[in-house]
């Protein structure tokens, strides 16, 4: 991992959605399903974000605006500098056969980069509205649905090796649809790299840190919900 | 123990550095403390264990730690290879628990006792009959952690030094609660957790400035240290170390920005030596700052001039 100061090029409004693309300078993009800590500007905690896409000299994250955090990396201009942390995690296992990729919200937010790693293989992604699913765009030829339709609707009934990222009641209806799904999970983070054990989920019948066992995880393995 | 011919130290505080998962970020300090070691293996709290609040943070992690069997077999011989003096925190909910855990220590820089985890239930014994069970139970050096809600916290200092204790952590977290602004429910699943950071420096500085009053032991000073005038103003109050916490979660580089700021402002001041700053805040010296562009003149007792 490395942390750099680095400047933000633009922020473009995608739905409700914000993808901040920053000068990629020396860091790594790292393996998609990794994740940058960013800096999130007057707050004392930076934000977890998976690299949405990693064009040449550029790295882009997808944020939803949902607390004090998010809403002021939303807010960043162009010109405008933050410092990064990353890559950091462990990212999707890209050495399958039949990939079909997953999303729900904010998590389709890695499913772009690995997209183009994996040469545009099928995807089905869920939104709660017909303003969150213009965020679609960022995948072309994606399958959408919109609530009250879930995705776990459209799974196709011939085996896939699924790669997800999404809400917990996404994952956990993956998870009973797909045992050996690939599960990018979330967390609080307050660190990213292991050090503040905060971003701990139940692995195994152990509490482990997601930042350092996964963000991605195989679903076989015993997960309890994050959230209370 | 600290030397004292290093020009500045550094040290993480518990709880704030897996040195397994970011050994470089161990091999920055001048010493690595470890996560509380109890007895028997906790996973901790249940998630959600952190909230950032707008000065600081709260953690409720809950002392997760592998257990004193395991930290011994397997972590503390990996932690030794990195090649960084090791002080590992101590834990325990009973007198005895301390004393059992500090007398199977060896090879190890010191102990350091956590007395005042605001993320357990149970309370201990007193610092003071902790500090006494484990001095019997062990010749390395016992630096106790005192926690900053004590009411008067030299005398908790004056109990643990009369008990053996050879130093001071100061200071742990304080009690704090943040509610989630949506559901107006505690963000942390336990509730209350341990508050941390930037809003916790007066409260250490505090905290230092009247122990170093009370006591002759060596005090690491930690709450919300920043920069390396942070650093440097816990050492003014009498600390002769600096640990740093919530910083390092959001700057794993801040050990090597904060020695290179405290040497300069230490350097500013007309000081060689960051610990030459050391108890400063109890002077009645007068000093004045130079940085460049401007001459500052000072006549401190021993007729030292500073020129920028």
């Amino acid at each position: 991992m490395r942390r750099e100061l680095r400047r933000v090029i633009g922020a473009e409004q995608v739905g409700p959605y914000t993808l901040l693309r920053i000068d990629r300078g020396g860091l790594d993009p790292g393996e998609p399903g990794q994740f940058f800590m960013l800096e999130a500007p007057g707050r004392v905690l930076p934000r977890p974000m998976s690299v949405c896409l990693a064009p040449a000299g550029e790295l882009g994250f997808l944020i939803d605006p949902i607390g004090p955090g998010t809403r002021a990396l939303c807010a960043l201009e162009a010109g405008d500098e933050l410092h990064v942390l990353g890559p950091l995690g462990n990212g999707f296992e890209l050495t399958v056969e039949r990939p079909l990729l997953v999303g729900g919200g904010i998590g389709i937010a890695p499913l772009p980069y690995l997209s183009r790693r994996l040469g545009s293989p099928p995807a089905i992604l869920g939104f709660r509205s017909e303003w969150h699913a213009e965020a679609a765009a960022l995948l072309p030829g994606a399958e959408v649905c919109v609530e009250p339709a879930y995705v776990t609707a459209l799974l196709p009934d011939e085996p896939y090796d699924v790669l997800a990222c999404g809400p917990e009641p996404m994952l956990a209806a993956l998870r009973a649809l797909a045992p050996e799904a690939q599960l990018a999970w979330e967390a609080p983070m307050a660190c990213g790299y292991g050090a503040c054990y905060g971003c701990a989920v139940e692995i195994e019948g152990e509490l482990r840190r997601l930042c350092v066992e996964g963000p991605v995880l195989t679903a076989r393995k015993d997960l309890v919900a994050v959230s209370n | 123990m600290l030397s004292a011919t290093k020009s500045s130290v550094l040290l993480n505080a518990s709880g704030c550095l897996d040195a397994l998962t970011a050994p470089e970020v161990a091999r920055s300090l001048d010493g690595f403390v470890t996560k509380t070691i109890t007895p028997e293996p906790r996973g901790g709290n249940p998630p959600v264990r952190i909230a950032e609040t707008d000065a600081g943070m709260l953690n409720a992690i809950g002392l997760a730690n592998p257990g004193r069997e395991r930290f011994l077999a397997e972590t503390l011989p990996r932690l030794r290879g990195l090649g960084v003096p090791v002080w590992v925190s101590v834990g325990g909910f009973s007198a005895a628990e301390y004393a059992e855990t500090c007398a199977a220590l060896e090879g190890v820089a010191a102990i350091e006792l956590n007395l005042s985890c605001p993320n357990v239930d149970e309370a201990p014994e007193s610092a003071a009959a902790i500090v006494a069970a484990c001095r019997a139970a062990t010749t390395l050096p016992l630096y106790a952690k005192l926690s900053p809600a004590a009411w008067d916290i030299a005398e908790g200092a004056r109990a643990v030094e009369a008990a053996g204790a050879d130093g001071l952590s100061l200071v742990n977290t304080l009690r704090g609660l943040a509610l989630d602004a949506r559901t107006l429910r505690p963000a942390l699943a336990r509730g209350s957790g341990g508050y941390s950071g930037p809003a916790l420096k007066p409260v250490a500085l505090a905290a230092v400035y009247a122990c170093a009053a009370a006591v002759e032991l060596p005090i690491v000073g930690m709450g919300g240290v920043r920069t390396g005038l942070d650093a440097l103003e816990l050492l003014a109050a009498g600390a002769s170390a600096v640990a740093l916490g919530t910083i390092l979660f959001s700057d794993p580089s801040a050990p090597e920005r904060i020695r290179s700021e405290l040497a300069a402002e230490a350097a500013a001041r007309g000081l060689s030596n960051p610990l030459e700053a050391r108890g400063l805040a109890h002077s009645s010296l007068q000093m004045g700052v130079s940085h460049p562009g401007n001459e500052v003149q000072k006549v401190p007792g021993n007729g030292r001039k500073v020129t920028a």
